[in-house]
């Protein structure tokens, strides 16, 4: 060890610069896998098929998405009616 | 039972082909009827591990194909009395393996008696290493402490989790098991690589061995014997305390610890 490490304190080791970065990574991974983006076109899909079945809409004008905030997640499901007509 | 075991990792060249000639051999060691499959469709690698290429003559797609049967293609081993090797196919279409395909083999090495199935995936997260995973009981997961084999080895516990058959249907998961390769506690003490227990933390999955990054494992594949038969060597005993893990026995790690050459040794030299 030289004099300056000794007064220095030694630097960062290459193998906790790793791990560190993998917590992240993983962590991030998991979240997005959590969030389920793989379901989202399945749900879309099987949404629009039931609305339609009552209501004539466009496919178009039914919009799903996630989104974060804070502690929570949210599931929102946007869709356009066609105006009434009488 | 048969028990279907796959050697995963998601990232290539971290030593899934080795772990399954030695984990294979070990079970037929301590006297388990064994089976030992190639997924790696294309690239036949299996067979020069375990020193049968020679003897090649139908390969799992063949079976699968009904161009072959099972125990026309099932090589004997030539080490040990009960283990059977079932090479891949050099076959360039990646869709050779049909779900219904592997399946039907699985089912049949069942028939046939056979305790264990050691399925050796191919690298990667497509079809190939699905297919692999698809029918496993138990997963050895194979890591190097390196920072895109713990990330693979952590996408590929997702794909267990999700795509194999006991997922689908909501069975008991997939048992799995986390192995660490190409381990240098020298690098390790000095702060170089992962240590087993970081690698551990990240992927939360019980560790069932480490194997030590060893010159052993270089003379094993040159001869086409696999690692666990070179009596003495590290690599031989970190391998049969997994098999003996595996087995449900309670095994100290072993190769994990570096010593430090004392003040002489670093003075005048020595191995
Ligand atoms: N413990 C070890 N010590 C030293 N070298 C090793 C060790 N384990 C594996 N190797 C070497 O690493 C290389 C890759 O090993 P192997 O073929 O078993 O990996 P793999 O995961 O099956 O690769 P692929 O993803 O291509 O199928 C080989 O050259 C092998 O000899
Ligand atoms: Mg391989």
């Amino acid at each position: 060890m030289s004099l300056l490490t000794l007064l220095f304190g030694e630097k960062k080791k290459t193998a906790s610069v790793a791990k560190e970065r993998l917590q992240l990574i993983i962590a991030r991974e998991h979240g997005s896998a959590a969030r389920g983006i793989d379901f989202l076109p399945a749900l879309q899909r099987e949404l629009i098929e039931v609305i339609t079945k009552y209501v004539p809409v466009n496919p178009d004008d039914i919009k799903v998405q996630l989104e974060k905030q804070d502690n929570y997640e949210v599931l929102e499901v946007n869709i356009v009616l066609p105006e009434q007509r009488n | 039972m048969t028990r279907v075991v796959v050697i995963t990792s998601g990232k290539g060249g971290v030593g899934k082909t080795t772990t399954s000639a030695a984990f294979a051999s070990g079970l037929a060691l301590r006297g388990f009827k064994t089976a030992v499959i190639d997924f790696d469709v294309g690239l036949r690698n299996l067979d020069l591990i375990m020193g049968c290429e020679r003897r090649v003559v139908y390969d799992f797609v063949n079976v699968i194909n009904g161009e072959a049967r099972l125990n026309q293609a099932l090589i004997k081993d030539k080490n040990c009395e009960n283990l059977f090797v079932l090479p891949a196919s050099q076959t360039r279409d990646k869709d050779a393996l049909t779900e219904e395909g592997v399946e039907k083999v699985i089912k049949e090495l069942e028939h046939l008696g056979f305790d264990y199935v050691v399925c050796d995936s191919p690298a990667g997260i497509e079809r190939g290493a699905v297919m692999a995973l698809t029918f496993a009981d138990e997963a050895i997961v194979t890591t190097t402490p390196e920072v895109s084999s713990v990330r693979d080895s952590d996408r590929i516990l997702g794909i267990l989790q999700s795509k194999s058959r006991r997922a689908a249907e909501g069975r008991e998961p997939v048992k799995e098991h986390l192995l660490l390769t190409r381990y240098s506690p020298k690098r390790v003490d000095e702060g170089e690589m992962l240590s087993y227990k970081d690698v551990q933390e990240l992927l939360r999955v019980p560790l069932i061995g480490v194997i030590p990054e060893s010159e052993s494992v270089l003379h094993a594949s040159n001869q086409g014997t696999p690692a666990i038969h070179l009596k003495g060597t590290d690599v031989s005993e970190a391998y049969t305390d997994v098999v003996a893990r595996f087995l449900g026995e309670d095994r100290p790690l072993r190769f994990v610890n570096y010593d430090k050459p004392g003040l002489i040794k670093r003075l005048f030299g020595g191995k």
